[in-house]
């Protein structure tokens, strides 16, 4: 091959390894900025705060809450969207992964002309004596309505990969399909849902803009971490880079978690 | 296959143009980017495309809680004027060489705001167990004139009030919209943002002695790519079609 031919030849493997390089560089600079803009003693100085402590205690409850609804409710209703065919199905299920793709300013809105004190139900919400805006339960309902779709589209792929035939044997052997559904096909499609439940924790712990609209922001109660690092950015920068750290961490380990559930290695070693 | 090499150079003539755009002309007009308080927003939009206008430039305005407007001039934004809804925001700036001397432009007044479904009517409402209240937070400008305020009362009242607080939020948007929402009861703002909120929010005048000197003070960004536009535009601010819009507005003219 001439000199000219290899050129030609190589053109586009150089490219796709420049492009490769590019987007590596562009989305992991700033995460390593984070640590490199701060020593890990300033980290744990600035996580000392009691203010920092409250916005990571409240994120950890909010979350668990709200995780816990999505698994309690979003288990059956996937397992029922994936186990029957009707009418309108593919209607329900697009409206149930709206949120994935709705802007977080856009779901505050919603939220409050929904469940806000003055949105469709706001009446019958406050006559129930539930206090969701400027409340943490405002905080759980805002996380739940932006992450329940991660979970649910997740648990929706896994029972469906689930062979049938072990439901049926399940239902031969007498089981009622409330049992098959606890015995058989939980546990064995608990990969998939355990790897959505990630997904879904991942996206509640990160979730700003529609808890800041909706459920506004104090300290203890409605100030999870990515409101306090907002809140921080003017007068305590430290503090909100040691906030961001946190998360940062966290959510790479639930990456991690995902990757390592699914069975995927982390590919050191080429495939 | 075709489909998809044209998109491809579709999407790299986008991002050249954007780039374009990036470098500081559209087309000849040379831009300025202003960076003011919120609670100038609706103020300042249509003087801004004026000036714009007579000055063939593209002024460009970015509107937040002037902390954080301070904060992102501190790492470096690229801006050319900073309005604050404060002096010592942009005295602090001066003081750091990130901004020329700063000229005080424009007055504003607390108020108490409420829905108009609320029940409260006057600073001891406020206090009142149970009712809902949403202020600034302490970082930004409103925040710090409203903890001015409370700290002129009686040291009970303002505990009782700083206790009803449910939200701070992080700028008088912020506060604003809850108000409107009917997610609180009460809120402290400036008596400009009553009016632009569109008859949604009644205000209420606070007693003379705990009125606070909220003084808006404005400069050049020291490293401002147009410092002489920014200088032109900061002068229309303290006299010319931008002060009269202020004027307009509610704002008062500069002490």
């Amino acid at each position: 091959m001439t000199p000219a031919g290899l050129t030609r030849a190589a053109w586009f493997p150089t490219l796709l390894v420049l492009c490769l390089a590019v987007a590596l560089t562009f989305l992991t600079l700033p995460v390593v900025a984070i640590f490199v803009d701060s020593s890990p003693g300033q980290l744990i100085d600035s996580l000392g705060d009691p203010g920092a402590l409250d916005a990571l205690w409240l994120s950890l409850r909010t979350t668990a809450t709200s995780l816990g609804i999505i698994l309690l409710v979003g288990t059956p209703a996937a397992y029922l969207l994936a186990t029957r065919s009707f009418r309108g199905k593919a209607l329900v299920v697009t409206l149930i992964e709206l949120p994935l793709v709705l802007p977080p300013a856009a779901a505050g809105i919603a939220l409050l002309a929904a469940v806000g004190p003055s949105g469709i139900l706001g009446g019958a919400i406050e006559a129930a004596g539930i206090e969701l805006s400027l409340a943490t339960a405002g905080v759980v309902v805002a996380l739940t309505f932006v992450a329940s779709p991660f979970y649910v589209r997740q648990a929706m792929a896994a029972f469906t990969a689930v062979d049938r035939s072990l439901l049926d044997a399940s239902r031969t052997l007498g089981m009622s399909e409330a049992i098959g559904f606890l015995r058989v096909m939980i546990p064995v499609a608990l990969p998939g849902l355990a790897a959505g439940a990630a997904l879904a924790l991942g996206r509640a712990l990160g979730e700003f803009g529609a808890t800041l609209m909706f459920a506004g922001s104090f300290r203890g109660i409605t100030q999870t971490v990515p409101l306090a690092i907002y809140d921080r950015l003017s007068t305590d920068f430290d503090s909100a880079l040691a906030l961001s750290a946190v998360l940062v961490a966290v959510s790479a380990a639930i990456l991690l978690s995902v990757k390592l559930v699914r069975g995927e290695a982390l590919g050191l070693a080429p495939r | 296959m075709r489909a998809a090499w044209w998109l491809l150079l579709l999407s790299c003539a986008v991002l050249v143009s954007d780039c374009g755009d990036d470098g500081g002309s559209s087309g000849n007009r040379t831009r300025l980017v202003v960076s003011a308080a919120s609670s100038m927003t609706q103020a300042l939009e249509t003087c801004a495309a004026r000036f714009g206008d007579a000055e063939n430039a593209d002024v460009k305005l970015s509107f937040a809680g002037s902390d954080e407007l301070a904060a992102q001039i501190r790492q470096g934004a690229r801006v050319d004027v900073y309005a604050a809804a404060n002096t010592t925001l942009p005295d602090e700036l001066y003081g750091d060489d990130l901004l020329e001397k700063p000229v005080e432009f424009a007055t504003n007044e607390l108020v108490l705001a409420v829905p108009q479904s609320s029940g409260v009517r006057s600073v001891d409402d406020v206090a009142r167990a149970g009712t809902k209240v949403v202020i600034g937070s302490e970082s930004v400008p409103i925040g710090a004139y409203t903890r001015e305020v409370l700290a002129k009362l009686p040291p009970g009242e303002e505990t009782a009030i700083l206790a009803n607080v449910r939200s701070n939020e992080p700028d008088v948007k912020g506060i604003v919209g809850k108000l409107a929402q009917g997610a609180a009861d009460a809120g402290f703002v400036y008596v400009t943002d009553v009016s632009a909120s569109g008859g949604e929010l009644d205000s209420i005048e606070l007693p003379q002695d705990l009125e606070p000197r909220v003084t808006y003070g404005a400069g050049v960004v020291m490293r401002a790519e147009q410092p002489d536009l920014a200088k032109k535009f900061i002068d229309g601010l303290t006299h010319g079609a931008c002060a009269n819009a202020l004027r307009r507005a509610g704002f008062g003219p500069p002490p």
